[in-house]
């Protein structure tokens, strides 16, 4: 690793932490309803959102009203968004005259989205009109981040009310998330982005005139558009020169904005943030990979400032930091070092595996990017994890099969990582002699209950769907390589849906009503078998006593405790999905280094 | 733990040879899927042996030797566990055994004037011709009845002394073998059924109706028959079980990926059931879902050993989360009595002077603290008690009336007594109390003792200074406790003054002083209400409510019926210091617990590298790198995890049954400590156990 590349990586980081303070405790502020000057100017449309909803916003709920809310908000965003793409032709905004998009991909494509999981099985610029794209995905993009927030901070006030019988009000807790922070982010962004000459624009796709003109063979078609045979049964091929190309435009910038900040993921165009027009300068890539930790960080410290204790934020923020920074060295050394096949073909690999990666962003600035969008379950990619070497491609892997605890989500991350904080304190309070827990709540039986609820439930979906993926006849179609990768693309595929990250290991086709529908279901699981129990969760602390601290109270913010977080996180991943990747990664690893 | 002569060896041979029939008894699968760990290891027990048959009939998915194996060792695995609950419920059977004996049916003589009042009525005889009792066995008493015992009966029933004082063996209950006085009113009327009246007569009212009374409650406790899931074991068989369900997922979804791999390349086999079974139980936390009931019972029976009977484990769990410990003065923190520490002269008069005249009051003063005074004149002075018969002495003792009390010789009247009444005896001789005398009341009152003034006629000789002993090593303790996060609190009698020097003496965080049973329920509440837990021990009647409000309520075995019906758990020994040690077992019991559900967890990583190389070597030959530890084939290295999970059981058993190893500290360097030893420990001991178990399964040509 040169110095260089640690150095990117530090200033990466350091701006990140310098962030984290200001933005959190801004946050702290809105949700517990102090305007600061920046607040009042959005205050307005806030009051609007609740006389157009009827919604009374000093009207409390308890978990079993809140996760009714939460659950009635997101079914009507589904049949929404699967009836903009269903009756997209016949809907304005639509300059490329794209049709309808099939069922089985509306109904994954609007389920991904309104999971946060933004999972794309669709190229965006030859599927999504600018209509669909502006009304359905974007503003998914938005509520779709602001609910994993608004879940967030009902289970915080669950730690921090006593004897409540209340969590808040999801509404509210909705509008706020969005109106004063992914809004007014996402606004800076976007003018940062478009100054870096990220497309923004509702013009039709430009044709321009190749500077090099393209001669190719391809296959005659008749026609009904089938390729003709010879009578040996093989394609009749013709020779083509391409002159000019159609450069696909839009309203990108704005909602890839949105798409970094709240963890969604979903490019405009179907590369994604390896696209030019999506990311464009370096400047715009460091802007890119700094907004999607961005929130997650900052929660941390808002956690902490609202349950009055911020030591306690901080030590969540450590422990995802660590995590983050060993699995970023983890990756950048597997895809510096390379593997001896690539050497064997002659391939200059001093600058590291290239093959999926922009030139213009190198190794470096690819796995910073590929850690940090699979550390948080963002899964926008600047480089194309399916060309990472073995160990390479495990790491992102294995970061989503985490649970997408380690930043995560906006929201969901730090409620997924709240969780395996009770497991830890569970185990580790009563090795100390005690009914373990957390910041003065005991945790019982019920939490126990909920909290393993969630943990299992994305782990499940990624290894049931897996195998019945693997014994559909649909996946032979599906991998694009040979055993043990073709086995690491469905299994990626599954992790990523199931824990609402979205990226792929690219070769895998999943744009077929199988996979569309299969994997549409593991992502309504990993999100909402996660989202109901930490909801009842916060409904249950929120109504227990406090217990106040004493020598005889395991302290939570230790590195001693961090430590065994980190272990918890890691060893229950690793038993999880160990066998798993034994037949992928590792078997793919073992047998490329053994020659 | 007081009585060391009654703890058993952990194994016992006669309870080890009862625990092996049970374990064998308690495979049936009713038993079993109360315990959902073990009843999965179960579950796969039967198809590995189903699976054997079908190799035997030659339809095999692997040689039919290597799956009889693995069948056998999962048996064991189940059985090993048994073994653990067996040995547990062996020990408090065994207790239970001897209770019983005890509660044999006897001949009761229940009074024919149900009516009988106390003291009004001529005391009934024993005689039953004389019409006065008739013949009842004891089953069939009724509750409220009224029963004569005479000396050499046994008790029928729980009861309480209305009439009369006897001298009762309770050794069958407490072990104790002294015998306890019992008398009608006050805080010693309450008895126990199955207990021996050795001399005298009571006649007692039964407030228990046959097998309701308090040694069958403790037989059933003792015996686990009653046993009850705790909330926190409850909690943790959540965990266990969904641990479970994830590796049974684990294990069962390798099955398509195995099928799946092996169709698509064409080479290697699939993996055989046998392998995921034996995959399955080594990753299932089997370690601490094998042991978690024997742990659990085996808490309660070491405050059995401890001679405390906890009515419920709930009650054994809540001791270790206590927070506040309130603790009576007398008899927890001082020693019973006070004695006297020092003689202050008054201006002018010798200190021999003082402590001669001190002795001499004292000499027929036969209380704890006159007693103290002689003694302590004798070893400071060299007075001893002298020949003072010829001197005509007429001992005036102690009374209500006159508060003080002493010695008339001849012409000498010496008395000893509180300030004001000496104050007024020597002004009726007219004398008078000099001003520093006074000064030394006040400053030993300031100092937590009691002040005694001694006069002789009209003189005023000093002052005695009687303390409180503060009992040795008790601030230690308290310093522990503190250390452990326990505040410690102590409740007395005495007046503000005095209670904070013992206090502070003690080490003690806080007092209450003056203390009321109102003041005591108070107190309580208001550390609840901040959310604290509560543990106190009490006596008497008047304890009752504040016991009854108390997280942890240890009666006292002599105490009130009252107090032991509001406490949850009794104290046969009636030592309050005995509060610490119930604190301490809660806190071992849940410690054991979470330290070997770490061991077990930890387990499970070296057991992935036992097994994963060897079920998919054949697919992917590279995956031998895996095999670390070297071990010998495929099929020894499942074979070895498999016997290292299900021996580590038996291994674990004495950890299990006695307790994790407990030092008072903080939480911070218990954590450190057992994570160093159960979790650390649980990550190396299998990679050491495996592949001794696969060599000398190599060395034996076993595989």
């Amino acid at each position: 690793m040169t110095s260089w590349t640690i150095i990117q990586f530090l200033i990466y980081l350091a701006v990140l932490l310098l962030c984290v303070k200001p933005l959190g405790s801004y946050m702290a502020g809105v949700y517990e309803g102090r305007l600061s000057r920046l607040g009042k100017l959005f205050h307005p449309l806030e009051k609007l959102i609740y006389r157009l909803g009827g919604i009374k916003a000093d009207l409390e709920m308890n978990w079993k009203q809140y996760a009714t809310a939460m659950l009635m908000f997101h079914v009507a965003g589904f049949v929404v968004l699967y009836l903009i793409q269903r009756f997209q032709g016949m809907l304005p905004l639509n300059p490329a005259q794209l049709g309808a998009v099939t069922p089985d991909c509306s109904f994954n494509t609007a389920i991904s989205f309104i999971t946060n999981t933004n999972w794309q099985g669709y190229g965006g610029e030859t599927t999504m009109s600018y209509f669909t794209q502006m009304s359905g995905l974007t503003v998914q993009n938005f509520v779709s981040a602001a609910s994993g927030m608004a879940i967030l901070v009902a289970l915080i006030r669950g730690f921090a009310r006593k004897q409540a019988n209340s969590i808040g009000n999801f509404w509210v807790d909705l509008t706020r998330s969005t109106v004063y922070i992914l809004l007014p982010l996402s606004i800076v962004l976007t003018l940062g982005l478009v100054s870096q000459g990220v497309v923004q624009t509702m013009k039709p796709y430009v044709s321009v005139a190749l500077l090099q003109p393209v001669t190719m063979d391809q296959p005659k078609l008749d026609d009904q558009g089938h390729p003709v045979k010879d009578t040996d049964d093989q394609p009749v091929m013709e020779q083509v020169t391409i002159k000019e190309q159609t450069l696909a435009v839009g309203p990108a910038a704005s909602q890839i904005a949105i798409k970094e900040l709240g963890t969604n993921g979903g490019g405009y165009f179907n590369v994604n943030s390896a696209h030019p027009f999506e990311n464009a300068t370096p400047l715009c890539n460091f802007l890119e990979m700094l907004s999607i930790l961005l929130i997650p960080a900052a929660l941390c410290y808002t956690f902490g400032k609202m349950v009055g204790d911020t030591r306690q934020g901080w030590a969540l923020l450590i422990t995802m930091v660590v995590v983050f920074v060993a699995a970023w060295v983890g990756c950048q050394m597997a895809e510096q070092n390379t593997h001896p096949q690539l050497a064997s073909l002659g391939v200059d690999t001093a600058v590291g595996n290239m093959e999926g990666k922009e030139a213009r962003f190198g190794v470096a600035n690819s796995t910073i990017w590929a850690t940090a969008t699979t550390c948080a379950s963002n899964g926008s990619v600047n480089s194309m994890h399916d060309s990472y070497t073995p160990l390479g491609g495990l790491i992102p892997m294995l970061l989503m099969q985490l649970g997408e605890v380690i930043f995560g989500g906006v929201g969901s991350g730090l409620y997924g990582l709240l969780v395996f904080v009770l497991i830890t304190v569970f185990i580790a309070g009563l090795m100390v002699g005690r009914t373990p827990e957390y910041l003065g709540k005991k945790v019982e039986a019920f939490e126990m209950k909920m909290s393993s609820l969630a943990v299992l439930a994305p782990a499940l979906a990624v290894l049931v769907g897996t195998a019945i993926a693997v014994m559909t006849t649909q996946i032979n179609a599906s991998i694009c390589n040979p055993l043990p990768h073709g086995f690491s693309q469905a299994l990626y595929a599954f992790s990523s849906a199931s824990n609402n990250n979205g990226s792929a290991f690219a070769g895998f086709g999943a744009n077929n009503p199988t996979m569309n529908l299969l994997l549409g279901l593991v992502m309504l699981l990993g999100r909402f078998w996660v989202k109901i129990p930490v909801i009842a969760l916060a409904g249950a602390l929120a109504s227990k006593k406090y217990v106040p601290t004493t020598d005889g109270t395991l302290p939570t913010h230790t590195p001693l405790f961090i430590g065994l977080l980190i272990s918890m996180v890691l060893i229950v991943g690793a038993l999880i999905f160990i066998p798993a990747l034994a037949l992928g990664p590792i078997a793919e690893h073992m047998e490329v280094f053994a020659g | 733990m007081t009585s060391q002569a009654k703890t058993r060896p952990l194994f016992d041979p006669p309870l080890v040879k009862q625990a092996v029939i049970d374990s064998l008894r308690k495979l049936d699968p009713r038993h079993q899927i109360r315990n959902p760990v073990m009843f999965t290891v179960l579950v796969g027990a039967v198809m590995t042996l189903l699976l054997f048959v079908q190799a035997v009939a030659g339809q095999g998915e692997a040689p039919a030797g290597f799956i009889l194996a693995i069948s056998l060792w999962l048996w064991f695995t189940v059985i090993f566990a048994n073994f653990a609950e067996a040995m547990a419920e062996g020990r408090g059977k065994a207790q239970a055994d001897t209770l019983r004996k005890s509660r044999q049916s006897t001949f009761a003589k229940v009074l024919v004037d149900q009516k009988y009042v106390p003291g009004k009525t001529k005391r009934p005889s024993g005689v039953v011709a004389d019409g006065q009792v008739e013949p009842y066995i004891s089953d069939d008493l009724k509750k409220e009845m009224i029963v004569l015992v005479e000396s050499g009966e046994i008790i029928p029933l729980d009861g309480e002394v209305i009439e009369g004082v006897a001298s009762v063996d309770e050794s069958a209950i407490t072990g104790e073998s002294a015998p306890v006085i019992r008398e009608s009113g006050g805080d010693r009327s309450a008895v126990t059924g199955g207990t021996r009246v050795l001399s005298d007569w009571i006649i007692i009212r039964i407030t228990a109706n046959p097998g309701e009374t308090f040694l069958d409650r403790m037989i059933s406790l003792v015996e686990g028959a009653k046993r009850q899931k705790t909330p926190n074991e409850i909690a943790l068989n959540i965990l266990l079980a969904v641990m479970t369900i994830v590796f049974l997922i684990v294990t069962a979804t390798l099955l398509p990926y195995s099928l799946f791999t092996v169709t698509t390349l064409g080479r290697g086999s699939v993996v055989t059931l046998t392998v995921l079974a034996a995959l399955f139980v080594c990753l299932a936390p089997t370690t601490i879902g094998g042991l978690l009931s024997a742990i659990g019972i085996a808490g309660m029976d070491r405050m059995i050993q401890a001679n405390v009977i906890a009515m419920s484990g709930r009650a054994v769990e809540a001791a270790g989360d206590v927070d506040v410990l309130l603790l009576d003065k007398t008899g927890t923190i001082t020693l019973g009595n006070r004695q006297a520490t020092e003689f202050i002269p008054a201006p002018g008069v010798r200190q021999e002077e003082l402590a001669d005249a001190a002795q001499l009051s004292s000499l027929a003063d036969e209380t704890p603290e006159g007693r103290s005074i002689v003694a302590l004149a004798k070893t400071k002075y060299g007075l001893r008690g002298r020949e003072i018969h010829d001197r005509n002495p007429q001992f005036i003792p102690f009374s209500a009336q006159t508060r003080m009390s002493g010695v008339d010789l001849d012409h000498l009247q010496i008395r000893k007594g509180a300030m004001d009444t000496i104050e007024r005896f020597v002004i009726s001789h007219r004398g008078h109390l000099p001003a520093e005398v006074r000064d030394h009341v006040f400053h030993i009152a300031k100092q937590g003792g009691t002040p005694l003034v001694v006069a002789r006629n009209e003189k005023v000789l000093g002052t005695i200074f009687l303390k409180d002993i503060v009992k040795g090593g008790i601030r230690e303790r308290f310093a522990q406790l503190r250390n452990m996060g326990i505040k410690t609190v102590m409740i007395t009698g005495d007046n503000p003054l005095t209670a904070a020097s013992i206090a502070a003496e003690a080490g003690v965080d806080d007092f209450l002083a003056e203390a009321t049973p109102e003041a005591k329920l108070k107190l309580i509440r208001q550390h609840q209400e901040g959310g604290r837990l509560v543990a106190m021990c009490g006596d008497g009647t008047n304890d009752a409510p504040a016991l009854a409000q108390a997280d942890v309520a240890v009666a006292m075995n002599t105490g009130t019926q009252a107090a032991k019906e509001a406490g949850n758990m009794v104290d046969l020994d009636s030592n309050p210091t005995k509060l610490i040690e119930v604190v301490e077992i809660g806190k071992q019991l849940l410690m054991t617990r979470g330290s070997l559900t770490t061991f077990s967890i930890a387990n499970d990583v070296s057991k992935y590298f036992a097994i994963i190389p060897a079920a998919f070597v054949g697919t992917y030959p590279a995956l031998s790198n895996l095999n670390i530890m070297g071990l010998t084939t495929p099929q020894s290295a499942i074979l070895s995890a498999v016997i290292f999970n299900a021996v580590v059981i038996i291994f674990l058993i004495p950890l299990a049954l006695r307790g994790v190893h407990y030092r008072p500290a903080k939480a911070q360097n218990l954590l450190v400590r057992n994570l160093l030893v159960y979790g650390l420990g649980g990550l190396i001991a299998p990679f050491i156990g495996i592949k001794l178990i696969d060599m000398l399964l190599a060395a034996l040509h076993l595989v």
